[in-house]
């Protein structure tokens, strides 16, 4: 074992809230809604999805922005219905909260190895500078594993993205904004 | 509708307009950055701005209550119903002026924001706890920028100077306070701005400073965004920006 890595407070509450019983199969059924943009990631990977509550026939979904301007949100919305729909649940209310704020420390564990996997360096595979923002250089490439690389973009393919290539094996990357 | 909630509503709407507005000047960038990735910088910065204005209409409209949402606000009012600060609306001009603009603008942001999460009103302190977040990736690329084109050439220096010089005097308009703004800051809903003004001025002339540009003197002013008076290149603007919901209305893709 390389190192213990320990779960933020967040994501602790956010299992619980997961495993509260009553609408546990919810949570499992909208495992299958996945982030557009990033389709390995679900939207509870990614901390999008913020609570499901039964009311009456109703299940209500609170889904919360990555960015403000995130274009994928009138996507997830659809997605979301669609999914409950297709489960058999007819009454479908999505709500949008924007308080707290959506932060990327919110991320499941498994989402941080799935989006590595599929390329994407997750926001603790690089140092922050001091001013708690994106550095410039060394952030961990996903393909080769090397710190020798630097940035080229601040802003990356979507909103939550900053561009990096690698120096040793030349390959460009995605890294997720630390916000 | 109580003179409070009144007023929060026309808050709303300004902030959202302040927002669209600038965010769509952003976007007219996209395809003519300079390089890929800056215009992809600016697509990005755009829709923070667009976001923004999403969330801040989406709240006058529950304000309002009278059947109009986000999309009725950004684009089924004429220029003379717009409140946002003449700075925003400024035309796109050349990459120095852009960037100056943004700079003039994020600096305002960074002070604003702050200030506008301590709001009593919930709504309004969520948007701010969102936004100040965006900002400080905005503020790092327009103060990059404006250290490299101020102290870069000649000819980029001339260019960066000439644009402080042109904007300068749509800054003033940041930081006045009328009727409706003095209620709300009273009642710790609103940003008393005129007292941001030190902050706004101590972090932007050192930046200025440091990019060997030259801070201009206060010898002129234009104001009248927030009373609907604006520069002619706002309804040019919003004709570009209105025409597809104007010409299909209720259109939804």
């Amino acid at each position: 074992m390389n190192e213990i890595s320990l779960m933020p407070e967040e994501q602790y509450q956010r299992l619980q809230q997961r495993n509260a019983e009553d609408v546990k199969e919810l949570w499992n059924l909208l495992d299958q809604v996945k982030d557009p943009e990033v389709p390995v990631l679900s939207i509870w990977d990614l901390g999008i999805l913020r609570n499901i509550e039964r009311d009456g026939e109703r299940i209500v979904v609170t889904i919360t922005p990555t960015y403000s301007g995130c274009p994928a949100m009138d996507n997830i919305s659809s997605d979301v219905t669609e999914a409950l729909n297709s489960a058999g649940y007819s009454d479908v209310s999505i709500k949008t909260s924007l308080s707290p704020a959506w932060s990327s420390e919110w991320m499941s564990a498994e989402g941080r190895r799935k989006l590595r996997n599929y390329g994407i360096a997750p926001p603790e595979d690089a140092e922050l500078d001091e001013d708690g923002l994106t550095p410039d250089a060394h952030a961990q490439c996903p393909h080769c594993q090397s710190r020798n690389t630097r940035r080229v973009s601040e802003f990356g393919s979507t909103a939550c993205k900053a561009l990096f290539q690698c120096n040793d094996c030349n390959e460009p990357f995605d890294y997720f904004k630390k916000i | 509708m109580s003179d409070i909630k009144a007023a929060t509503l026309e808050y709303a709407t300004r902030l959202g307009d302040d927002s669209v507005v600038l965010g769509h000047r952003i976007s007219e960038w996209v395809s003519y950055g300079p390089f890929l990735e800056e215009d992809i910088a600016y697509g990005n910065v755009s829709l923070d701005y667009i976001g923004r204005a999403r969330m801040f209409y989406t709240y006058a409209a529950e304000l309002a209550d009278d059947g109009r949402d986000e999309d009725d606000f950004a684009f089924m009012r004429n220029d003379r119903e717009y409140r946002n600060l003449l700075l925003m609306e400024m035309p796109k001009g050349d990459f120095a002026y852009s960037q100056v603009r943004q700079l003039f603008a994020d600096v305002y942001y960074t002070v604003l924001l702050p200030e506008l999460l301590q709001s009593k009103d919930e709504t309004l302190s969520a948007i701010a706890a969102k936004a100040i977040k965006e900002t400080k990736y905005h503020l790092r690329r327009s103060r990059d920028w404006v250290l490299r084109l101020g102290d870069g050439t000649e000819e980029s220096h001339k260019r960066t100077q000439k644009a402080v010089d042109q904007l300068w005097g749509y800054t003033h308009e940041l930081f006045d306070m009328d009727e409706t703004e003095q209620l709300l800051a009273d009642e710790g809903i609103g940003v008393d701005v005129s007292k941001l003004r030190d902050a706004w001025f101590k972090m932007v002339s050192d930046i200025l400073t440091e990019a060997t540009l030259t801070v201009p003197e206060d010898s002129w002013a234009v104001r009248g965004g927030r009373t609907g008076y604006h520069t002619e290149n706002l309804g040019h603007m919003l004709t570009e920006m209105q025409i597809v919901h104007r010409s299909h209305p209720g259109c939804k893709w």
